[in-house]
């Protein structure tokens, strides 16, 4: 079974409020200094998810990640976990690309690679969570989709997949090959062994490039993009908090029960 | 396919509606609300897509709602949610209506059916807004939508393709006024659903009932973080929670020790809640779980650290070790409450 895992590096969700600055004239915003780039949370359960496949199938994981500058560290990082190869897609012409420009270039790279049997991504990233790129990704290679998967497993040859809903799941069953979008019910990412994270360092991660793939460039020129940013803030709060304060903090809150019963009524 | 399309000939606005218990979902009846106000900004019309297994008596509800034109698609393929279904209805119809704009909720349905939708028409979508408007010079549609976790609001827009699609964030626009007098057209979709198409198949639908008040439909929530310390400590958020007809949520850290199952995860990893009063109870306030609850009405912080980021969005604050306030603060809720 080979599974083809995409995977992006991001803006650490963890840091504090304070670290967080934007350019609204570029419309980006400004990693803080200091603060490696992690792998979007989504896509880290996605690779989870390949892993225990491969736990109970074989076979084989590719990760994929297309990024600027260190994006070979998110595809070690899936290496550490136990993904066999992997590639990044690194070119100019790739920044600052749409959901379909990053679909259009994933579905290439995937083309490149060949025969297989599951392309998994996380359901949305954890920077833009545009939350489109895998479904976008699915049509281009004309295979079906399920979303928002709580678990992926195989039985009998086909793909059986627990899609979360808001009142329970569905179990759903898909033919391989299919894309799947992994949720986080799907549970915690394994903590990658010592061993693992010694082959992930030595790991050669080859470079695609636009020309490498056969990316067209139609698909990557801003001109014809299918959505832009025209503005980026970071909207103002105007809460003013208010403390209750009282002798003991039972009565604290007392005082505080009776303010809110007001708001609950 | 991907392409992109063509400015022409696209007109008017489609919502893409929902149901829930027999009648339109309360998004849908809010994205009815939305559509009319951009339809009349444009001076078009605002339609709405119907499907389902039994929808048709459902057309004068969204007509009562604002909309001029209803598709109704009636199907038994479609009586409940199908991804390869509804994606082939709905494409199918967007290509011969060719709208302008078309909306839908984000729900775990409008987030399949959006971005599949999409792939297929070539047009930009804007998925999670909070917020749309018209551009006044272009007549583009303007869409605000968090990201970053809620650190940023970006705006989007799409310049050069149609259609313009949104999924738009439940409970964050007000829903439509009902006028029971309005006159609209009903139209049935012609044409079957090619069941080849229809690759993924539903093995089961599991309801799993949780105990009370749903997460996403609570007026109340009572959220607890790392500082709870244990899944039995949850036990007294329980109790708060059911004297105020709330749910319980909790944050990724907490769910991630196990006190509390993944699915009451709060967060940008989680659920995503709006009710009129959240109660923060031991968490820190990280960004990623803030905006899981930042729409609420009233956010109430209770911390013994001071300086945790979660006072910085609440509006009410205690600053003591919770288990010296919570059990105080249930007892009065229940008095009070009782009265």
């Amino acid at each position: 079974m080979h599974t083809i895992v995409c995977v992006k590096q991001v803006l650490d969700p963890e840091i504090p409020p304070a670290k967080f600055k934007i350019d609204p004239e570029a419309k980006k915003v400004v990693p803080p200094p200091g603060v490696p780039p992690v792998i979007s949370l989504f896509d880290e359960r996605a690779v989870e998810a390949a892993c225990r496949l491969k736990d109970k199938h074989g076979g084989k994981i590719t990760v994929i990640s297309m990024g600027p500058g260190k994006a070979a560290d998110v595809v070690k990082h899936a290496v550490s976990m136990g993904a066999d190869e992997g590639f990044v897609l690194q070119d100019e012409a790739f920044e600052s690309l749409d959901s379909f420009g990053t679909a259009h270039v994933l579905g290439k790279a995937i083309q490149k690679i060949g025969e297989y049997d599951l392309v998994l991504c996380g359901r949305q990233s954890a920077d833009w969570g545009n939350g489109q790129v895998g479904s976008i990704l699915a049509e281009i290679l004309g295979i079906p989709v399920v979303t928002l998967a709580g678990d992926v497993e195989v039985v009998d040859e086909k793909l059986r997949v627990k899609r979360m809903v808001k009142d329970g799941y569905e179990v759903l069953e898909a033919p391989m090959p299919s894309l799947v979008t992994v949720s986080n019910e799907i549970g915690l990412p394994r903590l990658p062994a010592g061993m693992r994270i010694m082959i992930a360092a030595r790991k050669q991660i080859p470079v695609w490039t636009a020309q490498d793939i056969g990316a067209e460039s139609s698909q990557l020129d801003k001109a014809n993009a299918h959505s832009e940013v025209t503005g980026l803030s970071v909207p103002t709060r105007k809460t003013e908090c208010e403390i209750i304060t009282a002798d003991t903090p039972s009565e604290a809150a007392v005082n505080l029960a009776l303010k809110l019963v007001k708001i609950i009524e | 396919m991907n392409g992109g399309n063509s400015m022409d000939g696209h007109k008017g606005v489609l919502v893409c509606g929902e149901i829930a218990e027999g009648g339109l979902a309360p998004v849908t009846i809010e994205l009815l609300g939305l559509g009319r106000k951009l339809a009349d900004e444009l001076g078009e019309d605002l339609s709405a897509l119907l499907m389902g297994s039994q929808t048709s008596g459902l057309a004068k509800e969204a007509i009562a709602c604002g909309a001029d034109k209803v598709y109704v698609a009636e199907d038994s393929l479609l009586d409940e949610y199908n991804s390869d279904a509804y994606t082939q209805v709905a494409a199918d119809l967007c290509r011969e209506a060719l709208p302008s704009i078309i909306l839908l909720g984000h729900t775990d349905n409008g987030c399949d059916l959006a971005p599949r939708l999409n792939g297929r028409l070539g047009g930009g979508l804007a998925m999670d807004c909070l917020a749309l408007s018209v551009d006044a010079a272009t007549k583009s549609l303007v869409s605000t939508r968090p990201v970053f976790g809620g650190n940023a609001h970006a705006e989007m827009v799409s310049k050069s393709v149609r259609p313009q699609m949104a999924t738009i964030r439940p409970k964050t626009v007000s829903p439509a006024e009902r006028n029971e007098s309005r006159q609209g057209e009903v139209v049935p979709v012609e044409g079957k659903i090619d069941p080849s198409a229809l690759k993924v198949k539903v093995v089961e639908r599991v309801k799993e009932e949780e105990e009370g008040v749903k997460l996403e439909d609570a007026e109340v929530v009572v959220s607890g973080g790392r500082g709870i310390g244990s899944a039995e400590n949850f036990e007294m958020l329980r109790e708060l929670a059911h004297v105020l007809g709330g749910a319980v949520g909790a944050t990724r850290p907490a769910c991630d020790e196990g006190w509390a199952p993944m699915t009451l995860q709060v967060g940008q990893t989680g659920k995503v809640v709006s009710p009129k009063l959240y109660i923060a109870v031991a968490l820190s306030g990280a960004i990623q779980h803030i905006a899981g609850c930042l729409g609420s009405k009233y956010i109430v912080a209770i911390n013994n650290d001071k300086e945790a980021n979660i006072f910085n969005v609440a509006h009410f604050g205690i600053v003591a070790d919770h288990k010296e306030v919570l059990p105080a603060l249930t007892t009065k809720f229940k008095e009070l409450l009782s009265a």
